[in-house]
């Protein structure tokens, strides 16, 4: 009889990992199920988004104000800036962060950096990701620049582990290739809820998530919310979570899992 | 004692052409004009336009008809003031405080150092003659109060001194009323009264003058301050000036060097001993300058700026290391210096221990020093905002590190986007004309069909800035089938006289 691992408190043991350390790709019913406000070991993410909205910048900041409302539980509040990162393209497709826009307990702390290449891009998060003073860093960059390899992706990974600085890399209009992230996003818009006052204006951030690729979570669709002082996350209401279609997550050789090989 | 340069504008033009006085460029008339509202207009002429007719404070319009050969150059007026400022420096050689006479004068304080100059006249005339040999004209005169000494100056005999002896009251009396220091209006105002000397205004009871400009609170326009400043029965304060040198740090090379790993080794050597220099003045350096000299006389000069003050080798190392890789040596650097033109109080700290700062990361100056050098200092900012209506001023873009300007916060009924268009785009809007909801729209070559909108926020144009025909813009919350949620406005309404069909754009994101 094969003795399985046991299962896991999906908060406590996941926190304690070394770094550097790749847990493997759980695809089976034991291992836990993401959800907001559980404690990552996974400082690097990807979302994939499109160019024509700001959907993956706004999903990003809100899964760092989640990860920052789980630190702050027990901490002093945390006045640390963050920095964010466009290179060029994704400056010119998807526009600059605006102040009164962004969440009130960030406005102030932001630290924009505007890089003319995905080369620049790519140093300045590493660079962030290097600095004790920084709470988070988001990472905007366009399409799949040859310089944002498997490499400059490991790169962050490492950079993000050994310092602990969380890093969310929005790629925008991005294929999905290569990439050394633990957790990996597709996000999409999706109509909002209708708000109380108003029933035909559009209502509070909601966006379509989905989680294919994991190294310690199971992989799942959900539509996020982000009501101002949590994130909210429901279950996908068109696709049965128990059944995920595969039909489009292996795109190419690219997008091979790298555990099985 | 008070010295003043009669001509330092021309004077200071004519040293950086390099002509003698009244030779060459200077035989001719010539003007130094500057630009006001109503034209050009002259800030100082030579002696050839002063006597062809041209004077200071007039039209250049008006002076070409009185003079047509007038050749004109920009004049500098901040660079007359660092000039004057460096000049005051020097003119500490005769006493231990100089202030600043702006525009074109200097009081030096040598209350009790004639004696090492040989006695007062020969201290004038030690201090015209080194003036002559700097090409300066100049005018001098000593006195026992600031005030008596400028009226003496500008007003009296050529370097002339007021003996302590002598009565101020008689010895002053002949100076017209201009001496006194007085705003234009006043001494107009003076005239009138028929007082053009200051012996005649002492003649006068002191009630009626003080009478007269009771509401004269400052010393420029009130003569009754201004007399008893020079007879020094008032305190006059002046501001010194003290020369702060930066801080600078040398090697001269025996050999000089054409490859980089010397200069590299070079620069840590320069970079250690600034750091010790700096920390004995209990300072750090916000610029740092690096400049070179060349075998061939030639000078290469890399500057760098840091968000906070540092004194660290290894980072100013680091940070010179990315701005020296398109060096050319040429035939070799024989001579590196490294200055700091800014220096800010930086005290004694901690310093990391190197397994501390291998684990912790670094700083967030640090972090923000080596993105400023790499990227630029206009690629690394962080957003403040700006008291205004319109969106896209409504926030500014400053250093990171910098303090933040008091702002009023933002209504919190107003529902701003995440992100904002660099330009608006223009958009094809379907919408119920006049001014009815959006419909549907196409942007970047997809059509987007709303779904569900609000608004419009009319954001009016602003009239105290812009011209009276700019468009107002009503701004509408959108969100399309998809869930993509914009925020777009159309600009002007149909029959504001303001243009044609108003137009769309989209200008924000929402998240």
């Amino acid at each position: 009889m094969i003795d399985h691992a046991p299962i896991r408190d999906p908060v406590a043991p996941l926190i304690a990992l070394a770094p550097g350390l790749v847990r493997g790709i759980g695809a089976s019913a034991r291992t836990p199920r993401w959800q907001p406000g559980l404690a990552l070991d996974c400082p690097h993410a990807e979302l994939f988004a499109p160019a024509r909205d700001a959907c993956g910048a706004g999903m990003a900041l809100a899964l760092a104000r989640d990860a920052l409302r789980l630190q702050q539980a027990a901490e002093v509040p945390d006045r640390r800036p963050f920095l964010w990162v466009q290179d060029k393209a994704a400056l010119r497709l998807s526009g600059r962060p605006y102040l009164p826009g962004l969440p009130a307990d960030l406005r102030h702390r932001l630290i924009h950096v505007a890089a003319a290449t995905p080369e620049d891009a790519l140093f300045a998060l590493e660079e962030g990701l290097r600095c004790r003073d920084l709470a988070f860093v988001i990472g905007e960059i366009a399409g799949n620049p040859k310089a944002l390899d498997f490499t400059a992706s490991r790169r962050l990974s490492l950079a993000a582990e050994k310092h602990g600085v969380r890093l969310w890399l929005v790629r925008l209009d991005a294929r999905r290739d290569l990439g050394a992230a633990r957790m990996r996003w597709e996000v999409a818009p999706a109509p909002s809820p209708k708000p109380h006052w108003n029933a035909h204006a559009p209502g509070k951030a909601t966006w379509r998530a989905d989680l294919f690729r994991a190294h310690t979570f199971h992989p799942g669709q959900w539509t996020l919310r982000d009501d101002d002082a949590l994130l909210v996350a429901e279950p996908a209401a068109t696709q049965s979570s128990s059944a995920p279609d595969h039909g489009d997550l292996v795109h190419g050789s690219g997008d091979r899992s790298l555990a099985t090989g | 004692m008070a010295i003043w340069c009669t001509d330092l504008a021309i004077d200071r033009w004519r040293l950086a052409e390099g002509t003698a006085r009244r030779e060459g460029l200077d035989a001719a008339p010539l003007a130094l004009i500057e630009d006001t509202a109503h034209g050009p207009r002259i800030a100082a002429a030579n002696p050839a336009a002063r006597a062809a007719g041209a004077a200071p404070s007039m039209r250049l319009t008006d002076a070409r008809t009185l003079c047509p050969a007038l050749a004109v150059r920009p004049a500098d007026a901040a660079g007359d003031l660092a000039f004057l400022e460096n000049l005051a420096l020097w003119a500490q050689r005769w006493g231990p405080w100089s202030a600043l006479d702006p525009p074109d004068g200097l009081l030096v304080d040598t209350s009790g150092v004639a004696h090492l100059f040989g006695g007062e006249r020969a201290l004038i005339a030690d201090v015209l003659a080194l003036l002559e040999r700097r090409g300066l004209a100049a005018r001098a005169a000593l006195a026992p109060t600031a005030g008596a000494a400028w009226a003496l100056a500008r007003h009296g005999p050529p370097a002339v001194i007021q003996p302590p002896e002598a009565d101020p009251h008689t010895f002053l009396a002949d100076l017209p009323v201009a001496a006194l220091r007085l705003d234009a209006d006043v001494i107009l105002l003076l005239r009138r009264l028929g007082l053009k000397r200051l012996g005649q205004i002492e003649g006068l009871t002191r009630e009626n003058l003080a009478r007269r400009f009771r509401n004269h609170r400052s010393a420029a326009a009130n003569p009754l301050l201004r007399l008893d400043q020079i007879f020094g029965l008032r305190p006059e304060p002046l501001l010194p000036v003290v020369g702060v040198p930066a801080p600078l740090v040398q090697r001269r090379l025996m050999e000089p060097i054409r490859h980089r790993s010397l200069l590299d080794r070079v620069v840590e050597d320069l970079a250690t001993d600034m750091a010790r220099l700096l920390e004995g003045l209990g300072q750090g350096a916000r610029r740092l300058e690096l400049g070179m000299w060349k075998v061939d006389g030639e000078v290469l000069v890399r500057r760098l700026e840091m968000a906070a003050a540092s004194r660290d080798p290894a980072h100013i190392c680091r940070l010179f290391a990315a701005r020296l890789d398109d060096l050319d040596a040429g035939f070799g650097i024989e001579l590196v210096r490294l200055r700091v033109p800014w220096a800010e109080p930086l005290h004694l700290s901690q310093a990391d221990l190197d397994a501390a700062a291998e684990r912790h990361g670094t700083s967030l100056a640090a972090c923000i020093d080596r993105l400023t050098v790499r990227l630029g200092p206009e690629a690394v900012r962080c957003p403040v905002a700006h008291a205004s209506h319109l969106p896209e001023r409504a926030q500014r873009w400053q250093p990171p590190l910098a303090d933040l300007p008091s702002s009023q916060e933002e209504l919190r009924f107003h529902h701003r986007p995440l992100k904002l268009l660099d330009k608006p785009e223009a958009v094809a809007v379907v919408y119920e004309t006049p001014d009815g909801l959006p419909r549907q729209f196409q942007w970047r070559g997809q059509l987007h069909k709303v779904t569900r909108a609000e608004g419009p926020e009319r954001i009016a144009p602003e009239w105290w800035r812009e011209r009276s025909t700019v468009r107002l813009r009503d701004y509408y919350r959108i969100e399309d089938e998809a869930g993509r949620r914009y925020w777009i406005y159309r600009h002007g309404v149909i029959g504001d006289g303001r243009g044609g069909a108003p137009e769309w754009f989209i200008q924000g994101l929402f998240a």
